[in-house]
């Protein structure tokens, strides 16, 4: 009798030592990625401090854009803070290298970088890993359905001079290409140029139907409008990266009429009251903009939310195989995440299986354009 | 290629190589006078150009504090000195001109609304506020190492960069931000269109240029720093005091980042990080004339925006290897040609 009381007072003590479970989080809040790791950082403030009747601690730290800082960050979260699951980060590079020291300790890691490297295929090291950003080439197919309906039969490329540019090169000519759409130009520039004039000029020269710019950020409204003073009026098509509010104050009148695909979380007041995304959707621009202002909100931190929408599924489940702190409760964790079945995000519906650890559909984007300095819905 | 898009290249080569001729002077200036490569001379574009924007938006820049930061310790490195050697006659004008300025226009941006003011008052306001951080930075950072070899001074001067790089992030956010033109004029050259701002942008540059000619060859100031490029022992022994020639360069050093930075705001979008490749630019047209000569650094910046800017059409993708690749064989004839002088003892 005595033995097993003290059994259950033991396990009592050792249930409330380990009660929490905690959230390590990793983003690039300085450094070439801050303004998409900024809003990340503050969704993680808005997160839900009690999922399934344990406390969620979120341990944050910042990566500065540097993948060997995100190496260090997420080996310092796991030996220290002994975390049950990683979120970040927010680039594909320092997801990437997070992801082996996921594995070898057996912890989840949900990814909010664009690339579908991370997640694909899902082989030995990425069966740990998970990702909330739509793919590239989720969105690349949106805009090219988007010309073609448009009779656009030759575009012009201009893109970052780095992985993101290249990226996006390489995404939309596969899926332009399959479609019949002629790449008459393809130009780079850096994020820091002062000037694109050189590179206008000659996409200008090849008299494109359309433009694709293949920035993110605010930097994408410089090509937009160099290609206007220069004279082109053809469309042009921006990427989901811009879809931030700075990028609209940069580019003023001059980023008019763009065409971009976006997350349905962009526009989500606009959206049809059947589409499943819109609550959650909705949910969480109150949320960030009664904490950062009205219009504060980007496409970014949707991540970021998006991942915390993830946690909520799979916590409670994971819970009924262990306590946090564990190998077991880390292993059916991952379970959980896998087996997510129509859950629906800021971003899209998620329906992970063991082959799509990325899980979004058709769902997760819809076209918009940019009218009176305002994100506008396609229809 | 015709010779419109020629000419519109070069017309964009020369806009943006006239700020690099202004940041290679600056560079060649302070190396010469106190041996430093100052790295930071880009960090001062970006703070002219983001203060003016944050005027704009209708904030309190967060330069302001930087300032008040920088003013107060170097209100007390002097004072402490001062009291010490009983100079107390000299404290109020130091206490007046660093914590003093910088509180007075604290105090006058939280008390009138910045975006009432007409843009020159607000174009004044954010030379104000950026141009004293570079005697500032000066007494803090380098005077104290006045004697200590180049590598030295390169290694403080890359620090400096990085923690204003920083404290940029924080003023002004990642976000990039751009200014109103000062003017609407356009004009037709050769067939191809001319913004108003773009002839603004050459003229001032020409003009600041001239002004530092004469600054140089006509007054006292002037000719002493002239003398101190020269030869420092010399100089000192001729009662200049090497510490005002420090001051003196860097204050001219940031007064010509801060008015290229308003230039060319209107023209292109400049983040907290912009400064350091319009900066490196500038240094290649500094080295292109030996860290030593005004006119060829000058005309190296000219080069340089003109490479950049037809390399961009040519081979966007490997525009900035072309730029930067320059450097190799100026390094090459420099060192094939010049005499090595050994480091000055002192």
């Amino acid at each position: 009798m005595l033995k097993k009381l003290t059994v259950a007072v033991l396990a009592a003590l050792s249930t409330a030592a380990l009660a929490d479970v905690n959230v390590g989080v990793s983003v690039s809040a300085t450094g070439p990625a801050a303004s998409l790791g900024i809003p990340e950082k503050n969704t993680i403030a808005l997160l839900p401090t009690s999922i399934g009747g344990q406390k969620i601690n979120y341990i944050v730290l910042d990566d500065a854009t540097d993948p060997t800082a995100a190496t260090k960050n997420i080996k310092k979260l796991i030996s220290e803070n002994k975390v049950d699951v990683m979120i970040g980060s927010t680039t594909t590079p320092n997801s990437l290298a997070m992801m082996d020291v996921a594995v070898d300790n057996e912890t989840p890691l949900i990814s909010m970088a664009g690339s579908a490297i991370v997640v694909e295929p899902v082989d030995a090291k990425r069966r740990w890993v998970f990702k909330t950003a739509q793919n590239d080439a989720h969105m690349a197919t949106a805009i090219v359905q988007h010309m073609t309906d448009r009779n656009v039969q030759t575009v012009a490329f201009i893109g970052f001079a780095d992985a993101y540019g290249e990226g996006w090169y390489k995404e939309f000519a596969k899926i332009a290409e399959a479609r019949k759409l002629k790449i008459v130009a393809s130009e780079r520039y850096q994020r820091n140029d002062t000037s694109v004039t050189g590179q206008t000029l000659k996409i200008i020269a090849a008299k494109p139907d359309a433009v694709l710019v293949g920035s993110a950020g605010t930097p994408a409204a410089l090509p937009q409008k160099s290609l206007k003073e220069k004279g082109y009026k053809g469309l042009v098509y921006q990427t989901h990266g811009v879809a931030n509010n700075d990028f609209l104050r940069v580019g003023g009148k001059d980023v008019e009429g763009a065409f971009l695909p976006v997350g349905p979380m962009m526009v989500a007041a606009q959206l049809p009251n059947d589409n499943p995304v819109k609550k959650s959707a909705l949910e969480y621009v109150g949320k960030y903009e009664a904490a950062h202002g009205k219009g504060s909100v980007s496409s970014f931190g949707g991540h970021a939310w998006d991942a915390g929408v993830l946690l909520q599924n799979a916590i409670p489940q994971a819970l009924k195989a262990g306590k946090p702190g564990t190998v077991e409760f880390r292993r059916a964790l991952r379970d959980a995440l896998e087996g997510t079945k129509n859950l629906a995000g800021a971003h899209g519906v998620f329906n992970i299986t063991a082959n799509d650890h990325q899980g979004f559909d058709q769902r997760a984007r819809v076209m918009a354009t940019i009218e009176n300095n305002t994100w506008k819905l396609v229809k | 290629m015709d010779l419109q898009i020629f000419l519109l290249l070069g017309q964009d080569g020369i806009t943006n190589g006239a700020v690099y001729a202004l940041l290679a002077l600056a560079l060649v200036l302070v190396f010469a006078v106190t041996r430093v490569i100052f790295i930071p001379q880009g960090e001062f574009v970006a703070f002219g150009a983001l203060t003016l924007a944050s005027l704009q938006a209708g904030q309190v820049p967060g330069t302001i504090w930087l300032l008040l930061g920088l003013g107060t310790t170097v209100a007390v490195l002097d004072g402490i000195r001062l009291v010490r050697e009983g100079r107390y006659a000299k404290l109020p004008p130091l206490l007046i001109f660093n914590i003093g300025g910088p509180l007075l226009a604290a105090a006058g941006l939280f008390a009138v609304p910045p975006t009432q003011l007409p843009l020159a008052v607000q174009v004044v306001i954010s030379i104000l506020l950026v141009v004293p951080m570079g005697p500032m930075l000066y007494r803090i950072a380098f005077q104290p190492l006045a004697n200590a070899p180049v590598l030295v001074l390169l290694i403080v001067s890359i620090a400096l960069h990085l923690a204003l790089t920083g404290l940029g992030l924080l003023f002004f956010g990642a976000e990039g931000s751009r200014t109103p033109a000062f003017t609407d004029l356009s004009f037709e050259l050769g067939g191809a269109p001319l913004q108003g701002q773009t002839i603004l942008v050459v003229v001032a540059s020409t003009v600041l240029i001239i002004a530092l000619y004469f600054f140089f060859e006509r007054t006292i100031y002037g000719k002493a720093l002239r003398a101190t490029a020269m030869n420092r022992t010399g100089a000192r022994l001729m009662g200049i005091p090497p510490i005002l020639a420090g001051k003196l360069c860097f204050t001219l050093a940031a007064a010509i980042g801060a008015v290229s930075g308003i230039l060319i705001a209107p023209l292109t979008t400049i983040y907290y990080d912009s400064g350091f490749l319009i900066g490196l630019k500038g240094f290649v047209g500094a080295i292109i004339g030996g860290l030593a000569s005004y006119p060829i650094a000058a005309l190296g910046a000219i080069l340089v925006g003109l490479l950049e800017s037809y390399s961009s059409f040519y081979a966007s993708a490997f525009k900035e290897v072309i730029v930067f690749t320059l450097i190799i064989p100026v390094l090459l004839w420099r060192s094939l040609t010049s005499r090595h002088i050994e480091e000055e003892e002192e």
